[in-house]
């Protein structure tokens, strides 16, 4: 994909000027919530992008949006990797399901909800999937302690 | 002890005995028949399986919080026991991730070799699939000639790295050490060795009514269907469908060799295996091409910001001391800035997610690992087959525990 491309990229996908670069060979599109159904959409029916390989969050607890949603996607015919980040607050950490485009975004929005407690509007199925029912907190945030405990069958004394 | 007190620490999307006269049961997590710690709740009627609802998560130890509080260099025992079959790509795509971050371009000795030692990894990331796919079918011919060579596979690496299994052995930069004397020469005698009995299992098994009938037709996922459940490596060219990320995007040294990449027809248990018995070959293939071209030269970049300075160094002089005491002790400096790095592991494409906000130790490590997305398409290959291809098609996936549930 060429400097063209992305510009092309850039002024489709991008209507509210978000920032659009190249970070070490993935281009990397910004995104308000809004607007993440509707680009991977596009990316999926317009350009090609028919792999949805990943679904994580990183944890920013100073910002104020402190969640940074982040998508990676794939095109096997032009062979280029998108990266989707898209901010939301701790009080409203939801963002659209993909499931609907990709069957994949099933199983990892449950991964990314499990450790960092991102809600996904669409999938109905967000149960536990590494850890186990009744799991407290999100282990991937920052405030998590590292050290904390909650074996699920009690530790034998002695 | 009370046993009836244990909950299940799952909550199945299929209600108990849904469907008029189906019948709910839980395959797993601690079956005898499925290689991995996972649990599969099946919605039988009879024999044929209804609905499946796949869990994994019984081997998860809080990887990527644990990468959070290391080093940058500490964490590369930690990437091997992801993918504890091939260990050695883990490595060396990790590193891969870090020193593009870093900007290192590591040394073409090391490029030789890593790409060497991640092809003699795919040999045996596939020689125990196979092997354990053809047991659980009751081939035991089958499995001990593969487990055989592997076996002096994992001997020969641990000749190399000096351990069988868990190498650590990829190093930021470079490798931990170069080849030892006649490494090679044993190199040619074990492929000798691989040849030999591979063709004895294609004798046995290709052409098996038993196995044809057993694999054909079974496990059935269309390519379009691969792509949606985000499915790659072996599964995804069983379909038909040629990605490979070392031709389509080619790392380490994959673009100066030849090789095919080997795809199926329908996507089913047979294409998975011989998928995998190909692409075995097209490896031991690479293996010799990359044992002629390998260059002589350092293994490691000469960057203090990464490399550790030689010992008799660092007792005679007080900058190599302190460089040392600072890797040690701070981590290599990685600047800030993200990456997502890709190879091509035996099971599909292996990712590595790297936050860094500067300094010695990483903001984030995420790994896109294949068996956790290729559970999420289990179900697919899963639903409307027999009760007992459940273990067979589980096989052919490949799910490595270690890697999906991290």
């Amino acid at each position: 994909m060429t400097a063209n491309d992305l510009g092309t990229l850039q002024r489709e996908l991008v209507p509210a000027a978000g920032p659009a670069s190249v970070s070490h060979g993935t281009i990397v599109l910004v995104l308000a919530p809004g607007e993440l159904a509707t680009t991977a959409r596009r990316l999926r029916d317009e350009f090609g992008f028919d792999l949805l390989l990943d679904v994580t969050a990183v944890d920013w607890p100073n910002d104020a949006l402190r969640f940074e949603v982040v998508h990676h996607l794939y095109s096997t015919a032009h062979r280029v990797r998108v990266r989707l980040k898209t901010r939301v607050g701790a009080a409203e950490s939801v963002v659209d399901s993909l499931c609907a485009l990709y069957g994949s975004a099933a199983y990892m929005e449950r991964e990314c909800h499990d450790m960092y407690g991102i809600g996904f509007r669409g999938n109905r199925d967000l149960r536990p999937i590494l850890l186990y029912e009744g799991f407290e907190g999100h282990p991937l945030r920052k405030d998590y302690p590292k050290l904390r405990e909650q074996p699920l069958v009690a530790y034998r004394e002695g | 002890m009370d046993t009836a007190t244990i909950a299940n620490p799952i909550r199945s999307s299929l209600g108990r005995d849904s469907a008029e006269g189906s019948v709910v049961v839980n395959i797993g997590p601690s079956h005898p028949a499925t290689h991995g710690t996972v649990q599969i709740v099946a919605e039988l009627d009879g024999e044929k399986v209804l609905r499946t609802d796949v869990h994994c998560g019984y081997l998860h130890r809080g990887f990527e919080k644990e990468c959070e509080d290391h080093t940058w260099h500490n964490l590369i025992p930690y990437v091997d026991r992801l993918n504890y079959v091939s260990p050695l790509i883990n490595d060396f795509a990790y590193c891969d991730a870090v020193e593009r971050l870093m900007a290192i371009e590591i040394t073409p000795r090391c490029r030789y070799l890593r790409t060497l030692l991640s092809e003699y990894s795919r040999v045996v990331d596939h020689l125990t699939c196979v092997a354990a796919a053809l047991m659980e079918m009751g081939a035991m011919t089958a499995f001990l000639y593969l487990v055989m060579v592997r076996d002096y596979m994992y001997e020969h690496l641990a000749a190399l790295t000096g351990a069988r299994v868990t190498h650590s052995y990829g190093r930021i930069g470079g490798l931990a050490r170069d080849l030892p004397e006649g490494w090679l020469v044993r190199l040619e005698e074990i492929l000798v060795q691989y040849e030999e009995f591979v063709g004895r299992v294609h004798a046995l098994v290709d052409r098996n009514r038993i196995f044809i009938d057993r694999l054909r037709g079974v496990g059935t996922i269309t390519t379009a269907d691969a792509l949606t459940f985000g499915c790659t490596g072996p599964i995804l060219r069983s379909t038909g469908a040629p990605v490979d990320l070392r031709k389509d995007a080619p790392y380490l040294a994959y673009a100066e060799l030849d090789f095919d990449v080997p795809v199926g027809i329908q996507g089913d248990n047979y294409d998975r295996y011989y998928v995998r018995m190909r692409e075995m070959d097209e490896s031991v293939y690479m293996i010799r091409q990359l044992a002629q071209m390998l260059p002589a030269g350092p293994i490691n970049v000469d960057d203090r910001r990464c490399t550790f300075p030689e010992k008799t160094l660092v007792y005679g002089q007080i900058e190599s001391l302190i460089n040392h005491f600072k890797l040690v002790m701070e981590g290599p400096s990685v600047p800030r800035g993200e990456v997502y790095c890709a190879h091509e592991a035996p099971n599909g494409e292996l990712g590595f997610y790297l936050v860094s906000t500067g300094g010695g130790t990483p903001y984030k490590v995420h790994v896109r690992s294949p068996s956790f997305v290729h559970m999420g398409a289990a179900s697919r290959m899963l639903d409307g087959g027999q009760l007992a291809d459940i273990v067979p098609t589980f096989g052919s996936i490949n799910m490595i525990g270690g890697e999906c549930d991290r």
